[in-house]
Order: C-alpha cells, then sequence, then structure tokens
C-alpha cells in the first residue's frame, strides 16, 4: 500500500455572525479512488472542521440535497468524483444565483414558493370515486410526462441559469419542467389555472434559451425543453383568446 | 453583494458570462444575432436603391464588390453559421416531444433535418441566381 494521497479543497464559507462577505478557506484531505466530493466534505467535517455546513441525505443522487458549484460547475457532491477533478485544488462553492445563508447552504425559499404555485399535484378532468377506480393513462401518454417528472428539485438548474441569476423572481426551469409534467398529463384538468404563472413575464418568458439547464440536469429531465414548449403553449393561449370568448385554456 | 440576515448573502451577477465556456457560446449565439441584422439592412438598403432607379442600384452594386464590402460579408457568413448551428443545436429543445410511429424523435435527427433544409433552400438559391444570370 501506498502512502494515502491528499488534495487541496477550497471551500467558500460563510458565517453570517462573523463574515461580512463569503471567503475561501483550504483544506488539506487523503482521498482514495473511489471517493465522493461529499465524502471528502465529510471528513472535512469529522476531522478537520465541525463548523463546515453542508445539506447532504441519500449519497446517491435521488434526493436533491448536495447541490453545490463544483470546479465553477453546478453538480451533485456525491455523484462527483475527486479523481475526476485532480489535482485540484477542488473549489467548492454554494450554488449559483441562490443566497448564501451558510458556507455550502442555500436559501431554497424562493424555489419551495414557486413549487407551490405551479399547483405540483394532479387536478383531476373528471373527478373519480375509489370504486370507479384509478385514472388510466397509456404508455404514449405516459412517455409524454415521464421525463418530466424524474425532477429531484436538487436546483442544480437554477444554479446554470442567468436569467434566474438576472432576476430571482424568474419560475425558473425546475418549478416550469414540473408544471408542463402536471399541464401535460392526460389525466390532469388544472392548466386554465396554470397557465397564468407561465404566461407572466417571470413565466416562460424570461426565458432566453441559454439551455445550460437541462446540461447540468443530473436526471435528464430537460427543463429548456418544457420551458420552450410552453413559450408556443403560452402564445397559443394569448391568441386563440381572440377567437374563443373563453379564452384558449378554458 | 447584499447581505441580509433574512435572506442571506446574495452574490453579485457581474460578468456572469465569463464564468462558464457554455455562457461565453451562448452570448456567441446572440451577438451572432447582429450579423443576421446587418446582412438584412444590406439587402433592405439594395431593394430601396432598386425603387430608385437603375443607377442607384447599380451603385448599390458596386459598393458591394468594394474590398470593404467582401471583408464585410466574410465575416457575415461566418457569423451566420455559427449562429445557423447554435440554433440547430438547441431546437430539439424548442419544439414539442415528437414521436413516429410510438417512438420518440431523437434530438440528432431533428438537427440534421434542420440543417439538410439548410443545403436544399441554399442549392435552391445559388440555382435561381445563376439561371437568372443566364
Amino acid at each position: 500500500m501506498t502512502e494515502p494521497r491528499t488534495v487541496d479543497l477550497e471551500v467558500l464559507r460563510y458565517r453570517p455572525e462573523r463574515d461580512s462577505e463569503p471567503v475561501w478557506q483550504r483544506y488539506t484531505v487523503p482521498y482514495n479512488h473511489d471517493m465522493s466530493v461529499l465524502q471528502a466534505l465529510q471528513h472535512v467535517k469529522d476531522e478537520l472542521d465541525g463548523t463546515l455546513s453542508y445539506r447532504w441525505s441519500c449519497r446517491m443522487a435521488i434526493c436533491g440535497s448536495c447541490g453545490m458549484m463544483i470546479g465553477g460547475k453546478p453538480k451533485l457532491a456525491c455523484e462527483t468524483f475527486v479523481r475526476d477533478l485532480l489535482p485540484g485544488p477542488i473549489r467548492i462553492e454554494a450554488l449559483a444565483h441562490f443566497p448564501i445563508e451558510r458556507d455550502l447552504v442555500v436559501n431554497a425559499e424562493g424555489f419551495i414558493r414557486k413549487l407551490e404555485r405551479i399547483k405540483p399535484y394532479l387536478i383531476p378532468k373528471e373527478p373519480r370515486t375509489l370504486a370507479q377506480g384509478e385514472y388510466l393513462q397509456t404508455p404514449l401518454e405516459l412517455e409524454r410526462i415521464e421525463q418530466f417528472s424524474s425532477c429531484i428539485n436538487c436546483m442544480l438548474c437554477y444554479a446554470a441559469c442567468p436569467q434566474f441569476g438576472l432576476n430571482p423572481e424568474f419560475t425558473g426551469p425546475a418549478a416550469i419542467a414540473l408544471l408542463h409534467r402536471y399541464n401535460d398529463d392526460s389525466r390532469d384538468g388544472g392548466r386554465a389555472q396554470r397557465m397564468e404563472v407561465l404566461n407572466a413575464e417571470e413565466g416562460v418568458w424570461s426565458c432566453t434559451a441559454v439551455a445550460y439547464c437541462s446540461e447540468v440536469c443530473p436526471k435528464h429531465v430537460d427543463p429548456a425543453n418544457a420551458v420552450n414548449q410552453n413559450k408556443v403553449n403560452s402564445a397559443k393561449d394569448y391568441f386563440l383568446r381572440f377567437l374563443s370568448p373563453k379564452g384558449a385554456t378554458r | 453583494m447584499s447581505r441580509d440576515p433574512a435572506i442571506g448573502y446574495r452574490r453579485p451577477m457581474r460578468s456572469w458570462w465569463r464564468r462558464d465556456r457554455f455562457f461565453v457560446r451562448y452570448m456567441l449565439r446572440e451577438l451572432t444575432a447582429l450579423a443576421v441584422l446587418v446582412y438584412a439592412i444590406v439587402l433592405a438598403v439594395g431593394v430601396v436603391r432598386l425603387s430608385q432607379g437603375e443607377a442607384a442600384f447599380d451603385g448599390w452594386l458596386q459598393a458591394l464588390r468594394s474590398p470593404l464590402s467582401l471583408l464585410l460579408h466574410v465575416v457575415l457568413l461566418l457569423s451566420m453559421v455559427v449562429h445557423a448551428h447554435s440554433w440547430f443545436e438547441i431546437m430539439p429543445k424548442t419544439m414539442p416531444l415528437i414521436f413516429v410511429g410510438g417512438r420518440r424523435l431523437a434530438a440528432r435527427t431533428i438537427q440534421r433535418t434542420g440543417w439538410a433544409a439548410t443545403v436544399v433552400v441554399t442549392v435552391v438559391v445559388f440555382a435561381l441566381a445563376l439561371w437568372a444570370r443566364a
């Protein structure tokens, strides 16, 4: 066995009670071939500096908690490996475009509010009783929405979206992708209620098709597609109201 | 760059587009859109000169042959190729999902169709130009 090799981490720290602005702090940690960036941070917290704050839970890219900027890119720390970032130093920073609460922990309050606003649940076209059984769907109808339902709310897409950085009110990629997942669901009847969110300036029209959101998405949701498909839907909704007194979606 | 205990520390967005190569490429796409605009203006001037009579139109044709104009057109052509490429790249993201025979049409097929249409239109325009000259 060779001596354990080490790598330097540069972590952007922010402790509101003592820092007026974030500061970089360097830690040297031993690493091995199968070590993730999350494990490197855990080494720091357990062995070097217990004051370092970050979010994590599942360690297997499904909970969406450990999103952070690693080497300037939005990534999940649990599925990013130290071996791919050698020789270092590895720069780690809280998710871009979000306010930093402490160290690598961002304030996700705005995102949660957006999720609530889009009504991310089925609003059935025709309510059915339990006795009437489940709402059926064909495989093709499922395929139209399946990828958009894979979102794990990790917010990497927001850290990849400069329009969200410039205007935090922008509903943004993940929330619009989830909105689309319900609007395009054959069993759903809530489209008219959700179109108001899409049609707003902070809805689809704040997107300029940078499309980096789809690039960084760890679940291949392709939020840029959901947002841009809905520019067409929003335009139709606007123009069709002149043909139908009740509007296009009602 | 603001610090609000209730919200947290907001980092500045200054020169955000230089932070990632992806953003630089995006800005290049947006910048090359200006080439499309410039070329549209050049053509629009041609139409105006045409309406002013033969001498005016010949003057415009003469101006197009100047070295400066040729250089401008090389720059415009390159910019428009870059612009077209960048748009075909994101075209699959701007379209509804297309299913053919129960299967999802691949992004690459959509991009290739875009390029094929470009090649066909270019050939047709060249053929028309040559036919008009003859």
